[in-house]
């Protein structure tokens, strides 16, 4: 009966769907999200009604965005997508900020506001400038054309747009600027070509570099009549060589060329007239111009040097002379100053004021005013490459007594608070406070280890080549490093960054020694170009070793391996499939060489449609100062071309852990799961269906889903599924593989699930085996053994389309499993592994349901309550990454893209500890009455036993009488 | 009595119930083959009825089989015959054996390979040696097929290694699964023919001759359920069988109700015989009690006074 009564209780606990719900004040206490808008590439002042300034930006990451130009907070702001890249952004009526709203017509009737021209290739849109919302959006043409100006006169209706159609001819529109329409439009085409962008000398006149990159064109479109006028370089710099730049400007009259070595500002005086006025020497940046009047504009010049950053503002009638002359001091992480844009006001005593908004070369924003630093925004955050994690230093001894009495006091007076809160006793004053504290707790937020290991660095590396720590209690940056290996210079032209790996994890000398992560990067886009390799203390920043290699970088493997100083153990595949083994010390090489027989790996060659697995070899004598490894081939997998593309491949993360081998299904019936860390999922797709949904009907479209050991490149597994098609998403984890795919035939997404099951430990099962020792429960496994494998699979609707998907990871691998998939909407979703599962039946038995088999459905739920990021959105949502933490119940879940996000969730709640509301005072409380009770009552009974006792020795004596 | 009945069967349902799990892990063992027979064919055409492959196995020296058989009547199908090159260690490949299979069309427009059969060549000498080389070193014996079999490029091989160690047995124990698109070979899974202990140890085979068995296979279809909308059908449909459990017997039903049930009678009956005696006894007891109890008050009282 004890059975079934416990049975009951785990199906009530099993089929009561756990939601991961927050309640409204939960917000806030263990997640935040941060806003970004990636690197600036165009910014427009302008004021809005009320007078407050705001500043509208394009950005690299296709945002358009509206910043207080006070604060640098967002005010509003548009994530456009993937393939709507921004050229350029202008304000279309009144150019002049200060002025715009003062010269709008008054016939205007698209509304009081301005209308913001955002375009891209052909296309533009015209935005409302208060709110951001479409007015209306044009094609202009269906050619390749590629618009490279659009500027409005002064008061007038009509804008110009200009553009190059392939490259070689030249294109003048004129469009109604309330509703797009093309009034009038002119071509004319050029015979050597164009080379990159235009940049307008005046109202009728436009400058183009010509293919070879040594010619100016001037091209004249007055009234709709194209002229071209060309100028060699070298005729107007003689120590021109190479290839010249046009700086993107909009200056009336002037126009800046980049030569290798300076900027040359040139000014325009006619359509073949060219003068040099300036030269301003490396690194600089320089500004657009900003009219001020009608005959005086303003332009600013920022300088380097060293640390500081000299700002030069001039007017373009005398540039010898500067208005103003400031400089500001810079940490040194920051790197030169990619972009200026200038902005005017009126000062106090009525004369010009300047404020110039700069863009750095690690993509971080800065507003400066009066010679300081109004605002920065740590805008590199939105291009995220990669993350890792480490863990926080030990709590050391030495506390000073004062400090814990602060908090001591705090804690008392919080959890005073918190009782009072509980007993609902709380003034509404108060409970706000309740709701700062715990907001603001101070446990969170400090720079050691905590018990349950919540406290973490997350360290990540952006595109711009920065790496910065953020504390996992609050999002602060901790520290941040630009890596000077990481920019560019003569020895690494074009360095991108590619991973970051744990380099060093001290656990023996945790109180000595910090941790440190690894950075790999490479000169080029190109495979052979050279790697860089740096390695980073994570507690600081400070960066212990920058080289860049003599080979380049392919993959990089880190092996489950340490070094007697706890370095772990990496190979560096180059471009000629050679294994160099990384640290090189031969401390390093003893330990590998004893492990090398056992070290496979794998390379895909997407073009190629080959999957090849290596093994390594000596070929004579090894250089112990070089410590390099030749391949050997093992295997290939070849897909055939004319049927299969790889579309996705997918592997288990390296440091997840699986609690058990054995599954107990109903029945008391054991399952043995496959459990390999070298399982690799391959999705192969038709090619005629490797483009977009709807590319290929679904007879020509087919999906086929590998499991391949990497070690053997045995298949264990092969399926096919027809009429679907990419985008592929895949998750790998412990012996199961969920994919996510577009279903052609019911117009639908759909998520399939493959587990795979291992046969051969099936015999354990006989218990006169396990008796008798006869089992094969501690023999190792050897992926050269014949796979005795069965598979179970199923598949499922699913609404959304996904755009990243991950799972959650815990300490020890008990707690279940949680799917987190990012949706289209830029959400994450927990999705319960259990709805995944292969052996979901629609009328599942009563053992099947005791079990927690959910009844199948057609399609995957969709809980509300089981979003992960609740009300908010981490814009352009590009990767999830899952952290496990001491406490078995709980992952960390920080998701990046445009925005970040971090969280931490508890898959099947937290089962094994008490939730920080607990009121501890409550529970004190509630002793301290009992125990108050007890003794009162003691004492009583006490004093009733006196008195029976002496009733009784009263009788005894009356008695004894 | 009826007590020690119960007792002996209860006992008797405890042992069966034990021992039940036991006997059924031990004594049943599926002899059903797992693998799909139909689509791959044995070296040697071995007998359709014999389902299972390891059973039979085919010595390709004594077996080997240049050319292929004459066609079987059916037009749309033809020979199709491709190398097996091995690699002993050696940088170069060379042949080591030869496969012969059906390429059958279908109406649709298809085409599968079926009823592969493989002779291997024997051992010279020279190979010999590098192969015990191989096994003393615990090197990786290496195989490969070209990818496309119709026409062979010389550019595109299907590789597949096995430690050496791996395959000897009483013979050179060999086990190919080639899995195809249809016509063209994506992957071979080269191995021993059962598991491969590890750590490896150095063992020789008795005879020196491999005893292979080759498996070929297609790309299967993802299952899936049939739609919500079908399942609602189908339901309807066959609404009165199906859904119904099996009717249990009344014992298996409400045992956990009887057996307490049976308990609590036989107590109650019990106790019903002994009623009579315990009565009498307890009645003189009770009285004599009384009589002894009310007597000290009394004289208390007495004394009180």
């Amino acid at each position: 009966m004890a059975i079934r009564a416990c049975l009951g209780l785990m199906i009530l606990l099993f089929s009561s769907t756990i939601s991961t719900a927050l309640f409204e004040d939960q917000v806030g206490l263990a997640d935040w999200h941060q806003k970004y808008i990636g690197k600036v590439k165009h910014a427009i002042f302008h004021t809005q009604k009320t007078g407050r300034k705001r500043v509208v930006v394009s950005t690299e990451e296709n945002v358009v965005a509206s910043l207080d130009l006070r604060t640098g907070n967002i005010f509003w702001r548009h994530v456009l997508g993937k393939i709507d890249c921004i050229d350029q952004v202008d304000i279309a009526l009144g150019k002049s900020p200060s002025k715009s709203l003062l010269h709008a017509p008054a016939n205007m009737n698209v509304g009081k506001d301005n209308l913001i021209l955002v375009f891209g290739g052909s296309l533009i849109h015209a935005l409302s400038s208060t709110d951001g919302q479409i007015v209306w959006r044009k094609e202009l043409s269906t050619n390749s054309l590629e618009i490279q100006q659009v500027f409005q006169p002064r008061d007038s209706d009509i804008f110009y747009a200009l553009g190059f159609i392939d490259s070689s001819e030249f294109v003048a529109y004129y469009v109604n600027y309330k509703n797009g329409e093309v009034l009038q439009q002119s071509k004319a085409s050029f015979k050597s070509g164009f080379c990159g962008e235009a940049s307008l000398a005046s109202n009728d006149v436009v400058v183009a570099l010509d293919a070879s990159r040594t010619y100016l064109v001037s091209i004249s479109f007055r009234n709709g009549v194209i002229t071209f006028q060309q100028t060699y370089i070298p005729d107007l710099i003689p120590e021109f060589s190479g290839k010249a730049t046009l700086l993107p400007s909009k200056y009336n009259g002037i126009l800046a060329v980049d030569i290798a070595s300076s900027i040359v500002l040139l000014r325009v005086k006619g359509v073949n007239e060219l003068e040099i006025i300036e030269k301003i020497n490396y690194p600089s940046a320089i500004s657009d111009v900003l009219p001020l009047s009608k005959e005086q504009q303003a332009l600013a010049i920022l300088q380097h040097d060293e640390s500081r950053i000299h700002i030069k503002v001039k007017f373009d009638t005398d540039l010898t002379n500067e208005v103003l002359k400031e400089t500001i001091q810079l940490d040194g992480q920051r790197g030169n100053v990619e972009k200026v844009f200038i902005n005017n006001y009126i000062r106090t005593d009525r004369t010009h004021g300047f404020r110039v908004l700069v863009v750095m070369e690690d993509h971080s924003l800065l507003l400066v005013q009066q010679g300081e630093i109004v605002w920065t925004r740590e805008d590199g955050l939105a291009s995220i490459v990669d993350s890792t994690t480490s863990e926080l230093p030990v709590e050391k001894e030495g506390v000073s007594v004062a400090e814990v009495e602060h908090s001591l006091f705090e804690w008392l007076k919080g959890h005073f608070l918190k009782l009072k809160g509980t007993l609902m006793l709380a003034s509404p004053d108060e409970v706000a406070a309740i709701q700062a504290i715990r907001l603001k707790s101070f446990e969170k937020n400090k720079m050691t280890r905590d018990h349950n290991g919540f406290r973490k660095l997350i360290i990540v590396l952006t595109r711009a080549g920065k790496i910065l720590a953020l504390h996992t209690g609050d999002g602060r940056v901790v520290w941040s490093v630009l890596l000077p290996v990481l920019r560019e210079s003569e020895t690494c032209g074009n360095p991108f960054v590619l991973n970051v790996y744990q380099w060093q994890v001290p656990h023996h000398r945790a109180m000595h020694e910090n941790p440190s992560v690894l950075v790999i990067g490479r000169c080029g886009h190109n495979f052979d170009a050279p790697g860089i390799f740096s390695i980073v203390d994570a507690y600081t920043g400070k960066v212990h070793n920058s080289l860049v290699l003599e080979h380049s970088v392919r993959h990089v493997m880190p092996l489950p391996l340490t070094d007697s100083t706890e370095q772990h153990l990496h190979i560096v595949i180059d471009d000629n499939l050679h294994a160099h083994l990384y640290p090189k010390t031969s401390d390093a090489v003893k330990i590998f060489l004893d492990e090398m027989p056992n070290v496979y790996w794998y390379s895909v060659e997407v073009g190629k449609n080959i999957i090849k697995g290596y093994s390594l070899e000596i070929k004579g004598e090894l250089d112990m100062a070089e410590n390099v490894f030749q391949p050997k081939e093992l295997w290939s997998i070849v897909f055939p071309s004319e049927s299969e593309t790889i579309a996705l491949t997918a592997t288990r993360k390296m440091n997840e852990i699986v609690h058990t081998q054995a599954k107990i299904v109903a029945d008391q019936d054991v399952m043995y799961k496959y459990i390999s860390k070298n399982i690799l999922f391959v999705a192969t797709v038709a090619p005629k269906a490797s483009g977009e949904i709807g590319s290929a009907t679904p007879e020509e479209a087919w999906l086929y889903a590998y499991l391949i050991d990497t070690v053997s490149g045995r298949i264990l597994h092969r399926v096919s599924h027809q009429g679907a098609q990419g985008p592929i998403h895949a998750v790998v984890s412990e012996n199961w593989v969920v994919y996510h795919y577009f279903n052609l035939r019911a117009h639908r997404h759909e998520m399939s699930v493959i587990e795979i099951y291992d046969q051969s430990r099936e015999d354990n099962k006989d218990v006169w085996k396990l008796v008798l020792g006869k089992h094969n429960l501690t023999a190792p496994i050897s992926s050269y053994s014949k796979p005795d494998v069965t598979v179970k699979s199923q598949s499922y609707f699913f609404t959304h389309s996904v755009k990243s998907m991950a799972v959650t990871a815990t300490a020890k691998g008990i707690t279940s499993k949680q799917l987190l998939i990012g949706t289209i909407g830029d959400q994450v979703l927990a999705l319960d592994k259990r709805f995944l599962d292969p052996r979901r039946s629609a009328n599942p038995t009563q053992s099947e349901k005791e079990e927690g088999i959910i009844p199948l459905t057609d399609s995957l739920p969709i809980v509300p309550q089981s979003y992960v990021t609740h009300a908010l959105q981490v814009e352009g949502l590009r990767g999830i990454v899952t952290t496990p933490v001491k406490l078995e119940s709980t992952t960390l879940v920080f998701s990046y893209g445009v925005d970040l996000f971090f969280t931490r969730i508890a898959p099947s709640r937290t089962y094994d500890s008490l939730t920080e509301d607990f009121s501890y005072a409550l529970l004190l409380l509630t002793i301290v009455a009992l125990v108050a009770a007890l003794l009162v009552t003691w004492a009583l009974s006490e004093r009733k036993e006196l008195g029976e006792k002496w009733r009784y020795k009263v009788q005894l004596s009356v008695l004894d009488e | 009595m009826s007590e020690g009945w119960c007792r002996g069967r209860s006992l008797a349902l405890f042992v069966l119930v034990i021992l039940l799990p036991i006997w059924i892990a031990g004594g049943f063992q599926s002899d059903e083959l797992l693998q799909d027979d139909e689509e791959f064919g044995l070296e040697g055409g071995r007998p359709a009825a014999d389902p299972q492959p390891p059973t039979n196995p085919i010595r390709s020296p004594i077996r080997r089989r240049p050319d292929l058989d004459p066609p079987s009547g059916s037009a749309d199908s033809k020979s199709v015959q491709f190398s097996l090159e091995h690699n002993l260690g050696a940088s170069e490949f060379s042949p080591a054996g030869t496969f012969t299979a059906r390429l059958k069309s279908w109406s649709h427009g298809g085409q599968t390979l079926t009823k592969l059969r493989f002779s291997r060549n024997a051992l010279t000498e020279e190979e010999k040696r590098a192969f015990e080389r191989l096994l003393k070193e615990d090197g990786h014996y290496t195989i490969r097929v070209p990818s496309n079999v119709l026409n062979p490029s010389g550019e595109d091989y299907v590789i597949s290694s096995v430690r050496a160690r791996c395959i000897p047995r009483e013979s050179l124990d060999e086990h190919f699964v080639i899995h195809t698109d249809g016509v063209n070979i994506i992957a071979v899974n080269y191995g021993s023919a059962g598991a491969c202990q590890y750590p490896r140890l150095l063992r020789y085979p008795a005879k020196w001759s491999f005893t292979s068995y080759t498996v070929l296979k297609n790309s299967e279809q993802a299952p899936r359920t049939p739609t919500f909308a079908e399942e609602l059908l189908d339901g309807e449909d066959g609404l009165g069988e199906g859904v119904k459990p099996p009717e249990k017997s009344f014992w298996a039903k409400y045992w956990m109700y009887l057996v307490p049930l049976g308990f609590i009678v036989m107590n109650a009956m019990t106790q019903a015989m002994n009623m009579p005696e315990e009565q009498q006894v307890a009645g003189q007891s009770t009285s004599q009690g009384q009589v002894a109890q009310r007597a000290p008050p009394t004289t208390t009282t007495v004394r009180r006074r």
